[in-house]
Formats: structure tokens, sequence, C-alpha cells
């Protein structure tokens, strides 16, 4: 198990490396003269020379890379044009948002699509089962800002259940300001749900055709027996692993979610600081989710082998 | 104490059935052992999942037939139902001891899954009877076994667990799916013995499929031989080997190579099985048997009994001498 | 019954009439999308101030925008966006997976390297990726395509990669080998053939997803440029007057639903048709 972790671990890293360089060659990469870019047409001859000293760029790319490096361990990760202020505290301001959205919406994602996937696999070939998976399906095709839309005609605009933007935070006005995130999450879980669904279901139907399942029928346990011992756990498993995958989707849909909610979250911050051509900011944020994403895809990994014995016990 | 009469398990739209097992009968007495061989794809697996109320939903279905346990009508019932109804001690074992056990689960607590739900006890008599049943498959060191999981042990010791498990509902009847197909010959013959064995000393009946007439040749005491669905031949096992009346039978019997064969090239039976739903009139062997006549092809061969507890699908057995 | 013949590849549709009818709105769009200009009842760019946010009616059966453009012909126009992109980024999907994950698989040493590239590209949430490479590369169609279609390489890649590793080790292909086939026509005789179902399959999913990309890009405003009708652009267009006219948000989001699902329930029914198990449930040999 330890020399798993550690082998997982060290992919993960490396992963990370090449992936750090790519994010690093970004600046470099887009038009125009790097020092602008990170400046901003306004910049001060002072400025320019200061960024250019610190940053080396006059060095060779190689060591270029590794001063950039040395500062992002450092927690530096330079300096937002339109906020004039540290990339890392533009992003650690937007970071309640993003974390609390993304976390209501796995919730919403586990609580529907598990239990509404066991059941249409426990119904398999009936009209309840057809009913929900192409129901599933059709969620799945459905842009979530088009979701976000409709959830803030209806339940904004018409019905006043619920406000349509912003996000005051919870540590100022308490927990009620999570209303605030209701909506939002409710459109980004939606064709997630749809998936984990569709998931559940084919994890437990494939499940349910090993042969230990039948040897479990054989001896004469009730069918929800069967289900709860044998098929959930198993099939439950490869859910889980997918839980990674379903966070990246999360991260990537959040952007277009928290824009059409005008949440002050990262997404949001991504796309204002394209259009105000903020690179830092663009850098810093992908940089930030990319080691978010490879940290949950390890987690998940890790967890996953931990709860099957046979990768244990060797 | 098992009966199955003219059992018809099908596929497809209830519109336009196809059948891959039809009109299978057979009988099993009292710790009887029956054999039912057959090549791979003839149904004789599909025969016994429907007998065992195991088919696959959704999927095969049994559309005509019964299957009756001691008496008691058990066709469309799952092993559960059967249970509840009091039906309940027919067991089955498979042909894949690697993948029939649950990988995360302990062999202790398999067991004792069988145990409850027969005996109605659980906790430390439970327990005690899974370690039972552990010793009377001949289980090396049964108190550790329980807490092992399967991947500790062999194809061979988890065949045993297998037959403990089916042991816990103490079956009047016992269907053995090819068990020992995927095991190493050494393994087999301690496998072989041992359910032999058990038949003896639990008066236990036992299906016993396979398509190794050699372990049929050992084990059983009659058989049945199916071909693409049917049963076409029933006898004691001494009057099959000896006197095919079945021209299919008589087919399988020359492909054996025996001691006698000496370098001569080995018979073999020309052409394939038809496929399930494509014969449609006529006896289903007629387009590879070598005595067909006209009517074999339009007619189906009726059931003749042509001696005492020896019957043939045939209209036109071969005689007593095994020739025609 | 021939394996190739077009009733193997209907018998699931037929099997399953919901099916059918994703086909049916596959290829209305399709032929919407070739046959936009007759088909619209109006000029998708003509402006006309004094009808402008018109609800639905007899005249405009989709409505009016704040121009006072159809919206039913805009709708109609923008199914060619939605086609050339969708083809754009499965084209680009498999002539960058196909090759790829072929070569990693029949090269254990190159693949070695080629995999941990596309684990690295794994590493970036796709719409982040696209995102990025919109940036660098400037907001356009043609850039869009690339941004989403990068994306669908990793996975396009990976599942050529898998299938490629198996069929590698099939015996008919190491009998080839050791007969001195080369590696051109193995490829080409045993492994892409082999590869035009799954890849059918994938096809479909791609084609799909892609759609909802492209609109969020639209949406955006970093994918295609404004002039030019799509599904995403109207939508965007469409945020400031969603009380006054929610006719506007409907009918292209509706559009953009119809074709994704669409393109899923066909998928799904192809790969119902690859799927052994299927054969066993409606009674074919196999």
């Amino acid at each position: 198990m330890w020399s798993y972790s550690l082998k997982r671990a060290a992919t993960t890293a490396v992963t990370l490396l090449a992936a750090s360089v790519i994010i690093f060659a970004f600046i470099h990469i887009v038009p125009g003269d790097p020092i602008y870019v990170l400046l901003g047409d306004t910049a001060t001859p002072d400025q320019i020379d200061a960024l250019r000293h610190q940053l080396g760029l006059d060095q060779p790319i190689i060591l270029q890379y590794l001063t950039w490096i040395g500062h992002v361990l450092e927690g530096n990760l330079g300096r937002s044009i339109f906020f004039q202020a540290p990339v890392l505290s533009v992003i650690a301001d937007g970071a309640e948002t993003s974390v609390l959205l993304a976390t209501m919406t796995m919730i919403w994602v586990t609580l529907i699509g598990v239990p509404i996937g066991m059941i249409a696999a426990v119904r398999h070939g009936t009209w309840l089962d057809q009913g929900l998976s192409g129901a599933a399906m059709l969620m799945a095709s459905i842009p979530t800002f088009w979701v976000g839309l409709y959830l803030i005609l209806i339940f904004a605009a018409w019905l006043g259940w619920f406000p349509s933007s912003g996000y005051p935070s919870i540590f100022e006005g308490g927990v009620v300001n999570l209303r605030y995130l209701v909506l939002p999450s409710l459109a980004l879980a939606a064709p997630n749900a749809a998936l984990i669904l569709r998931l559940t279901r084919a994890s437990m139907l494939d499940v349910s055709r090993e042969d230990y399942v039948r040897t479990a029928r054989a001896k004469g346990i009730r069918p929800w027996q069967v289900v709860s011992r044998h098929i959930l756990r198993n099939a439950l498993l490869a859910v889980v692993s997918a839980f990674g995958f379903t966070f990246a989707a999360l991260l990537s849909e959040a952007v277009v979610t928290e824009t059409v909610f005008a949440l002050p979250g990262i997404g949001r911050l991504v796309v204002q600081s394209i259009l105000r051509r903020d690179y830092p900011v663009i850098q810093g944020v992908i940089l930030v989710i990319v080691v978010v994403y490879l940290l949950i895809n390890l987690i998940v990994d890790l967890s996953y082998r931990l709860l099957d014995p046979r990768v244990e016990l060797q | 104490m098992l009966s199955v009469r003219d059992l018809t398990v099908s596929l497809g739209p209830a519109t336009a059935p196809v059948d891959i097992v039809a009109g299978v009968s057979f009988e099993l007495a009292k710790g009887e052992i029956l054999g039912l061989v057959g090549e791979s794809g003839c149904g004789k697996s599909m025969t016994s999942l429907a007998v065992m109320g195991l088919l696959p939903q959704p999927g095969p279905r049994i559309r005509a037939g019964r299957v009756l346990l001691e008496g008691s009508d058990v066709t469309q019932l799952q092993p559960w139902q059967r249970v509840e109804a009091g039906h309940g001690r027919m067991a089955m074992i498979f042909q894949e001891p690697m993948t029939s056990l649950n990988p995360v689960r302990r062999i202790g607590d398999q067991i004792v899954e069988a145990v409850r739900v027969h005996d109605r006890v659980s906790g430390p008599p439970a327990i005690a009877r899974a370690r039972e049943l552990l010793e009377l498959v001949r289980m090396p060191d049964p108190a550790m076994q329980l807490s092992a999981y399967p991947h500790q042990l062999s194809g061979g010791q988890r065949q045993r667990v297998m037959i403990a498990i089916a042991l816990a509902c103490r079956p009047q009847v016992l269907i053995a799916d090819e068990p020992t197909t995927a095991l190493d010959v050494t393994i087999q013959v301690q496998v072989l013995g041992l359910l032999r064995e058990l038949c003896n000393r639990l008066d236990m009946a036992m299906l016993f499929i396979t398509h190794d007439m050699g372990v049929i040749a050992q084990l059983a005491d009659r058989v049945s031989v199916m071909y693409a669905g049917r049963i076409v031949e029933t006898a004691g096992v001494e009057a099959l080997f000896g006197r095919p009346r079945h021209h299919y039978t008589r087919g399988l019997m020359d492909c054996m190579p025996s001691r006698n064969s000496g370098a001569r090239r080995l018979p073999t039976i020309a052409g394939q099985p038809p496929a399930p739903g494509t014969v449609r009139a006529g006896c289903v062997f007629a387009s590879r048997c070598a005595a067909v006549r006209e009517l074999c092809r339009t007619a189906a061969p009726p059931r003749a009994e042509v001696s005492q507890g020896h019957e043939v699908l045939c209209a036109f057995p071969l005689d007593d001498g095994g020739s025609r | 019954m021939s394996r190739d013949g077009a009733i193997f590849w209907l018998k699931p549709f037929v099997a399953r009439p919901i099916a059918l009818l994703g086909l049916g709105i596959l290829l209305g769009t399709v032929l919407a999308a070739i046959f936009a200009p007759w088909l619209a009842p109006y000029d998708p760019y003509a402006i006309d101030p004094s009808i402008r946010l018109t609800p639905p009616n007899a005249l405009h059966w989709f409505g009016t925008d704040q121009f006072g453009r159809d919206t039913l012909s805009r709708a109609i126009q923008s199914a060619r966006m939605a086609l050339l992109i969708g083809s754009g980024v499965v084209v680009f999907a498999l002539a960058t997976g196909v090759p790829i994950g072929v070569l990693s698989a029949l090269f254990p040493r190159l693949g070695h390297v080629l995999m941990r590239m596309v684990d690295v590209l794994m590493a970036f949430p796709s719409l982040l990726l696209a995102l990025g490479l919109i940036v660098v590369l400037g907001p356009s169609v043609m850039n869009a395509i690339l941004a989403i279609g990068l994306g669908y390489t990793t996975t396009t890649t990976r599942i050529v990669y898998g299938l490629t590793l198996r069929l590698r080790v099939e015996t008919y292909v190491e009998a080839s080998r050791s007969m001195g086939a080369g590696t051109a026509w193995l490829i080409g005789k045993h492994i892409l053939p082999n590869l035009v179902s799954p890849l059918l399959v994938q096809a479909s999913f791609v084609f799909a997803f892609a759609q909802l990309g492209a609109a969020s890009l639209d949406f955006l405003g970093l994918g295609a440029p404004p002039e030019i009708p799509s599904w995403g652009n109207m939508l965007a267009e469409s945020r400031t007057f969603i009380t006054r006219a929610p006719w506007l948000l409907f009918f292209p989001g509706m559009m953009i639903v119809a074709t994704a699902f669409s393109l899923n329930l066909v998928g799904d029914a192809l790969r119902d048709r690859l799927d052994p198990r299927f054969r066993q449930l409606f009674g074919e040999k196999g």
C-alpha cells in the first residue's frame, strides 16, 4: 500500500512538473512582449526594470522557469495588473465562493445521481428504468448556463424564492447566505448528476452480472440483500473513482456558471481576467486549479485502493 | 426428488420466441447422480440455470414446462422465493471458482450468509455451522480459512468453499455445472471424489453437467445426452456407453480415443450444431446424421423407450447391437 | 445476417423507438444546416427595429430579438455553425488521437513518452484548457475548434491506445507479425478496421459534447464572433432581455439540447450494437 502510494504521489508530482512548464510558457506564448503581458500597457519604466530584475527576464529561459518555480513555492504567483495586488490574494478572495459552490454541487450530484442510478439499475428493463435513463441523457445534454438562466428566470425573477446574483460571504452574513449558492449549484449539478446517475446504473448492472452475484442469488437471500451486500460496495467503488473526473468537470463548468450568476469566485475571475488581459491572474488561476485537480485525483485514487482489500493485503 | 418436464427456455419477443432449450425432461431420484452431457452451446448450462431459478433477468425465460422439487412446483420461482415457500433445498455450484466468490468479503461471511438463510440462526451458532461445513468438504485448517479472502485460496479450495456454501441448505438436489472443468487434473480428481462421497453420505441427488465423457463414466449413475437444446438420449451409464441407441451418442462414443484406437485417425461428426431457432421442422440432428431419412427432416422425432430406463429421441434408433 | 449490412446497424434503432427519434432529430438538424438559406423564412441578418422583441406569432414562429431579427431564421442559420464546430472537433480529435494512440500501442517505448504527455494534457480541465488556448490564439471559430478539440484528443487517444493494445495481442495479429507483415500493413488491415465501430460511437459523443463546449465559449464571448449566428451567441445576447423576452432564451437553448441529445441517443444505440450482450438478448448468434 505504501509503495503504491509513493509511486502514485511521484507520478502526480512529475505530471504537475510537466504541467507547470506549460503554464510557465503561457506568458511567453501569448502575443506580445512578456514584460507588457505581465505589467499591462500602462507600466512605468521603473516597474519594467523592477520586474525585469525580479524575474530575470534577460536570463536564459530555463533560469526564468526555475525562478518562477521558486517564487511559486514561496507563494508568489505574480501581480495582478487590474487589481494591482498579489495574484495569490486575488485568487484567495475568490476561493471561498468557488469551494462552497463546488461542495454544494457535489452534494446535489451525489444525493440525486447515486440513489436514482441505483433505482434504475434495480428496475433494469422496466419503463421506470428507461424513463430515468432517458431523462438522465437529456439532462446531460443541457448546457449548465442555460439551466442557470432558466433557474434565474423562474426562481429568482418570477417566484422570487432565491437571489439571482452575487454572494455575500457567510462569514459576514451568516449561513443563510448560502441561499445565494442554491441556484448556481443546482445548475452545475444538473448535467453532472445525470452522468453520475448513468455511471452508477451501468456500474451496478456490470457488477450484477458477475459470477459471485449469481452465487449470492443461489443462496436464496432476498434481492435487496443481494444488492446491498454484494452489488453496492463493488459498484460504488467505480463511481467513487469517477468523482475526481467529475470534480474537474465542475471546475471547468463553474467558470460559466459563476459568470451567469455573477458570483465572486475563481471561475468568474478567469473570465474577467481574460477580457481584461490580466495575464498573471489567468496563469495563476490555471496553476492553482491544476494543482487542486491533480491532488483530488490522487486522494480519490488512494482511497479507492484503501477500500479494496485485494490491494491492502498484498 | 427432482422432476423436470418439457422444459422450454427461450429468448426474444413473445411473438417470435427462439428456443434455446426445448422439451427437456428428466427425473432425479434420491441419492442418484444424473450426468447431463453435450458439447458447448447445447444448452446444458441454460437448463441448469432454469431448473435452479437463476435465469438472468431480463433475458431468457422459461416459456413452457415444469420443474418439480419433491412434488412441489418451483418452475418460475427464484431461489429466494423457493426458500420462502419452504422448497429451498436445491443448491448449485458453478464452473468458475475464481470468480464465483465475492472478492471483498471473507470466506466465513459468505458461508454464514447461506447458513443464516436456511438454518435461521446467526452469530456463534452460524459460525460453528460454517466451520462444520468446511470440515465436511475436507478443507484444511477450517478455523483459519473462515477469515480468509477468496484471493488467498487456490482454485480447488475455492471450489470446496462453493460446495460448503451449497451444503448449507442441506440440499436434496445439488446441481453442479462443470465444477471441475477449470481446475487442474489432479485437483479435479479430489473434488469429484468429494462430491461422490457427499452424495452417498448425505443421500443427496446430483445433476452433474459436463462435456467430459470420461468424468461421466466414473461418476454418474445415469446419463442424459443433450444436443441443440434437446435431450436425445437418456440411459444408465453402462447402457449408454456400451449400447448407445442415438446416432449422436454413437458418434460421440466413436470420437473418444481409447486404447484400441491405435494410430488410426479419430472419427468426427461432420458439421456444426444448428443455431437456436434455425431448425423449424424435423429432427435437430438431421443435418449431421449418418443414417438420416426423408422423414427425419420433416417430422419431429418421437421419444421412444427402447428398453427399461433407456429413452431415445429418434424415429430410427440404432438397434441393440449398436449398429444400424 | 451480414455484419456490415445496413440492417445490422439499424436494428438497435428499431428496437428502441427513442433512438429512432434521435436519428430523426439529427437528420433534421443536418438538413437544416445544409439548406438553411432556403429553409429560413427571413434573412437571419435583416434588422427591423419596428418589430423588435415580439413574442412568437404567426409571422415569426420563434419571435424576434432586440434588433427585430427573426429568431427562427437565426436558429436555422446557427445550425451551420453547430455542424461546423462539431465536425471540426471530431475530425481534429480523430486526426490527432488515432495516430498517437495507435503508434503508442505498437511502439511501447515511444508510447510511454506519448501517453505521459497525454496525461499531462489531461491535468487541465477541458474548458480551462480551451480558455487558455483561446487566450493565446485569440477568439475565432478555428481556434474554438482547436481548443475544444484538444480536450477530446486526450480521451480519444486513450481509447484508441487501449483498443490497439488489445488488438495487438490478438493471435491473428501476432501470427501476421511472425509471418513478416510490415507495421503499416498491419495497421491498415487489422487495426484500423477494428477501430471504426468504437470510434464511430466515440465520435457521436464527442460531437454531442462539443456542442455544449462551443455554446459555453460563445456565451462567454470567446468563441464565434458575434456577427456569426450561433446558438451560444444568441443566448449570450438574450441575457439582458430574459425577463422581457423569454422566447429568446428558450429556442436557441432548445436547439442545443435537441442536437446534443439526439447525438447522445444515436451514440448509445450504436454502442449497444457493439455490445455482445445485446445480441444475446435479441437472439442473435454469437
